[in-house]
């Protein structure tokens, strides 16, 4: 399938859409430090929370210069085992599996 | 004009039956699912199997809109294997309805042992009618292992993946499927899942054979226009009418004709 737009038209039509991301996503990560902050836990680059940790790698994930970033985003928050669980243990799913160490 | 080859109607208003006729939806699929709550016995599921082949395609012809269903007990229900038992031995007397297209939603949801084992009973219900099969895959982190579970399943029953429809695929799960020789779904929700814009990159990047879009509208935070808004994305980006008639009607059109019940009433 072509690819209609050139760059220049994809910063065009996308660009203000997503610096507004960009900064609700600075704004969310100073909202979780503050309330770390207040509560004496580490802050997001040390969070014990499994998400804040997913998320962090993510974002740097979005700046190492390599293709396929949504794709490698989604394989990292991915659980990457491959037998059945003995049972569910809840019904939803949080977001991130806990980082693999790679 | 298009297809939403998944939404959950039992959820939605009459006023977005108007809004979609409205936008062009010709027909529907309504997958049966999980109601919110876990249902207290197999008879709430044959009441549920009524209102997927006659209350709904009476509400929906009403709009002239063509509506069909999938049957099933979901994976969230599948914990309990006596319930779900009770709920597959139902099954058969609902396949003779006329908007029935095959079974599903089926799959798995957080990857247990005991819904895998509910999903290869399913599977074997396909087999022994010969029907087709609509696929839910698992949510967020769960969903690349339990996509593989899935397709590994089904392979083991030997049925031909071009009647399999896998749905809820994203940017890590298409590829595969695809090359797997299944038919995928890409649904088109706010938060998780696909948005309109990412899917349109999903077409750029991996074509448009065996590839649909679909709302998945529920009771959840969804969009019942998600499809036509798709439309309008891929509009915008300046793709060919032709491409965007392929991906949200002549791709559904094509995978559930299959089914020799599938119609849009034109
Ligand atoms: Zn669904």
């Amino acid at each position: 399938m072509s690819i209609p737009l050139k760059a220049r038209e994809v910063a065009d039509r996308y660009f203000l859409e997503h610096r507004a991301k960009v900064l609700d996503l600075a704004a969310f990560l100073d909202r979780y430090d503050r309330a770390a902050q207040a509560g004496g836990e580490p802050t997001t680059d040390r969070s014990e929370d499994v998400r804040m940790r997913a998320m962090v790698a993510a974002i740097r994930q979005l700046v190492d210069g390599q293709p396929d970033r949504a794709r490698r985003v989604l394989e990292l928050w991915s659980d990457h085992s491959t037998e059945p669980i003995d049972r569910a243990p809840m019904k939803g799913a949080i977001g991130a599996a806990p980082l693999q160490d790679r | 004009m298009y297809i939403d080859p998944h939404i959950h109607m039992v959820s939605r208003t009459t006023d977005d039956y108007r809004a979609m006729a409205l936008a062009g939806c010709v027909a529907i699929t309504e997958p049966a699912f999980w109601a919110g709550y876990d249902r207290s016995s197999a008879q709430g599921f044959v009441d549920y199997f009524r209102l997927l082949t006659d209350t709904e395609p009476r509400r929906a012809a009403q709009f002239g809109i063509r509506h069909h269903t999938w049957l099933c007990i979901n994976p969230k229900e599948s914990e309990d294997i006596g319930l779900a038992r009770e709920v597959l031995a139902e099954i058969p007397s609902f396949l003779d309805r006329p908007n029935v297209l095959g079974i599903g939603e089926i799959g798995l949801n957080k990857n247990s042992r005991n819904e895998l084992t509910v999903l290869h009973e399913h599977i074997a219900l396909a087999a022994k009618h010969q029907l087709m099969i609509l696929v839910h895959t698992p949510h967020l982190e769960d969903k690349l292992k339990g996509t593989r579970l899935i397709m590994d399943a089904i392979r083991e029953h030997g049925i031909d993946p071009g009647r399999v429809l896998i749905d809820h695929v994203e940017e890590h799960t298409v590829g595969e499927v695809l090359r797997r020789g299944f038919w995928a779904g890409m649904t088109l929700y706010p938060d998780t899942k696909c948005t309109p814009q990412r899917a349109v990159d999903i077409f750029e990047m991996h074509g448009t054979e065996r590839l649909w879009i679909n709302s998945a509208a529920d009771w959840g935070v969804s969009d019942p226009l998600a499809v036509p808004k798709c439309q309008q994305e891929m509009r915008g980006r300046g793709h060919l009418e032709a491409a965007v008639r392929k991906v949200s009607f002549e791709n559904p059109f094509r995978f559930l004709s299959q089914s020799g019940r599938f119609s849009t009433g034109r």
